[in-house]
């Protein structure tokens, strides 16, 4: 087992390199003059050269990515144009709203996807099945955004029972607020604002691991061992969940992991529609004012987030199912 | 003279029943299939609307009337009602399929070209090459697509075709995978063996012996792929960084539609609505195909 991690983490070393470059080279896929870009067409000259300055953009391109990558090295992400602020600073800011809404809408998404999943499988073919499976294809067909508008203007416009924006006090501080005073209006605000966000992130990831939990369950409820634990007369739920669940846990895992690495990704939208204090509406912010630093920062991180996800998966599946390792 | 008539005859004959049997066998392969079906009667919708739009639509796309701004479903004979501008709502949500297919199509087509190019030098060749591919594909694999799409978007600008460009960019590594690992058992074949025998040089192997038997997946995954580019397409559109107006987008149109969500949320559903409804017909084809192409592969 020590070595495959050993071995994994080797892999991960370059694959982390390889991110910080392609980060890197964004910068240089301005067309034109970054600088200019960045700054607009009535910038003076004094402030053109500043900014070059800043982002070292009048050295040589070699010159630049070894800059970067030592500055990385020591948590530098640069400074952000528009706030004039270590973008590392805004990132630490806003990254705990984004992984507060990724976890909820990932606790809903297997709320949802794990019994919808086991009665798909255990009936297949009946109308729970089929149902089941309408709204798993339709889960996956529909896009976030929409999804997110279609949940304001019910749960927002004509009921009036939730929040269609913003964001209450973090979730974990309202715990503790409560657990003080005693009053749970602190976490019912919190949880009403998390509500809707969340349930639209975690709409398409439960349609994914629905899916797979079907076809998981599927293959194992088929096994002989299923059928050996009916015969000694195993009650069946015991048989479903000890039995057939259990072991359809493997690839329900890495699609887990996977899904939890694309929510960061879909935060993006959520949070704009939303107007979620995140990661996510810190990049379209910072883009829509031409805050490069701020958008390599924020692209970095999500995808060093996302690829440490998917490492912890690897491992975490070769621990579930010892073959692996041996591949 | 007379014995070399009869043999073109006969070959012109054969070809033709060949034909007529490929568009049979083509018949009874998607009527297999309830998904194929189904899927394949949205997407011809959706394709016919992208077509015909000067004929299917009611009004111009463009024509401003502010006068009629914001006027709900059926109201003055207007299908789905109009826009914040005033315009034909049903006749936007038809061009926009044009725009939203355009997109799909050329950006899948350029992954694809890119992917199943790399894919087939990586898997054919091996050695240093099909590592430097493969940990390229690693790191783009690194990204959230959507995250990496927006990315590039933000750096090349917005615009038909720098979408085009990011998601070509963003999902080539779909097909550069699966053709290598089919190139890798293909390339051992007896019948790749004898093509090298017989002294076929390499470029005629991949692309002639090799690049016709890794179609089938490939065929899925664009099937599929086309579904999840038009959402990319519209989501960047909602973001802004899309389609830019005038020229109507779904993703935009809906983002427009947010700022107006209490008084006019007509703006907000159909469009969307439009949107599941190609995603949804991509998915089913997909899907069927799979399913189809999958135990066909097992029965042989």
């Amino acid at each position: 087992m020590a070595t495959f991690i050993i071995k994994r983490l080797l892999q991960f070393i370059p694959v982390l390199i390889g991110i910080s470059i392609l980060v890197f080279f964004l910068l240089h896929l301005i067309p034109g003059d970054p600088a200019m870009t960045l700054l607009g067409q009535d910038a003076t000259k004094e402030d053109l050269e500043h900014l070059r300055e800043v982002l070292g953009l009048n050295q040589p391109i070699y010159v630049q990515l070894l800059l970067f990558l030592k500055k990385l090295f020591h948590g530098d992400l640069g400074i952000s144009i528009f706030q004039d602020v270590p973008v590392i600073s805004l990132i630490i800011k806003h990254l705990p709203a984004t992984i507060e809404l990724a976890l909820l809408a990932m606790i809903i998404a297997l709320i949802i996807s794990i019994p919808l999943g086991i009665v798909s499988a255990v009936k297949q073919f009946s109308w729970l099945d089929y149902v089941s499976m309408f709204f798993a294809q339709l889960g996956v067909s529909m896009p976030v955004f929409w999804m997110g508008l279609l949940l304001i203007i019910g749960f927002s416009v004509n009921l009036n029972i939730l929040p269609s924006f913003g964001r209450g006090e973090p979730l974990f501080q309202s715990i503790g607020h409560t657990l003080q005073t005693g009053n749970l209006f602190y976490v019912v605000d919190s949880l009403q604002h998390l509500l809707l966000p969340a349930f639209t992130l975690g709409v398409m990831s439960a349609a994914l691991i629905t899916r797979m939990v079907r076809s998981a369950m599927l293959e194992v409820l088929k096994e002989d061992y299923i059928r050996t634990a009916e015969a000694k007369g195993v009650k069946g739920l015991m048989v479903i969940i000890k039995h057939g669940f259990r072991n359809a846990l493997i690839p329900v895992v890495t699609i887990v992991g996977l899904q939890f690495g694309n929510l960061l990704g879909g935060a993006i939208v959520t949070e704009t529609v939303f107007a979620w204090p995140g990661i996510g509406r810190l990049v379209i912010t910072a883009i829509s004012q031409r805050d490069f630093p701020v958008v390599q920062g924020c692209v970095l991180m999500i995808a060093l987030i996302f690829a440490l996800i998917n490492l912890i998966v690897d491992i975490l599946y070769a621990i579930i199912n010892p073959k692996i390792q041996r591949v | 003279m007379e014995l070399s008539k009869q043999v073109q005859i006969e070959k012109k004959t054969a070809k033709q029943s060949k034909r007529g049997f490929q568009v049979k066998e083509f018949f009874y392969f998607i009527t297999q299939s309830k998904s194929v079906l189904i899927g394949g009667a949205f997407v011809l919708i959706v394709v016919i609307c992208a077509l015909f739009a000067p004929l299917i639509a009611t009004h111009d796309p463009y024509q401003m009337n502010m006068a009629d701004r914001l006027l709900k479903p059926m109201e003055k004979g207007h299908l789905l009602g109009t826009d914040q501008y005033g315009r034909d709502l049903f006749t936007r949500i038809i061009f926009g399929a044009r725009v939203s297919l355009e997109v799909g199509i050329v950006s899948v087509g350029l992954a694809m070209v890119i992917g199943v190019t790399l894919g087939l030098i990586s898997g054919y060749y091996g050695g240093w090459l099909d590592t430097i591919i493969m940990r390229f594909v690693d790191i783009v694999l690194s990204f959230p697509v959507l995250l990496l799409a927006i990315a590039l978007v933000a750096a090349l600008g917005p615009g038909i075709e720098n979408v085009i460009l990011a998601l070509g960019f963003v999902y080539w590594t779909n097909y550069a995978r699966i053709v290598r690992a089919n190139v890798l058992a293909i390339k051992e074949e007896e019948y790749i063996q004898a093509a090298k025998t017989i002294g076929s040089n390499d470029f005629r192997i991949i692309f002639f012996n090799i690049l016709p038997n890794c179609l089938a997946p490939v065929v899925v995954v664009a099937t599929l792929g086309l579904g999840v580019a038009i959402v990319s397409e519209a989501t960047l559109s909602f973001l802004g960084l899309g389609i830019q107006p005038p020229q109507s987008s779904w993703g935009w149109t809906l983002a427009f539609g947010m700022k107006f969500i209490r008084e006019a949320p007509h703006l907000s559903i159909y469009p969307g609505l439009a949107i599941m409804f190609t995603v949804l017909g991509f998915n089913l084809l997909g899907d069927g195909i799979r399913d189809l192409t999958d135990s066909k592969l097992k029965r042989n």
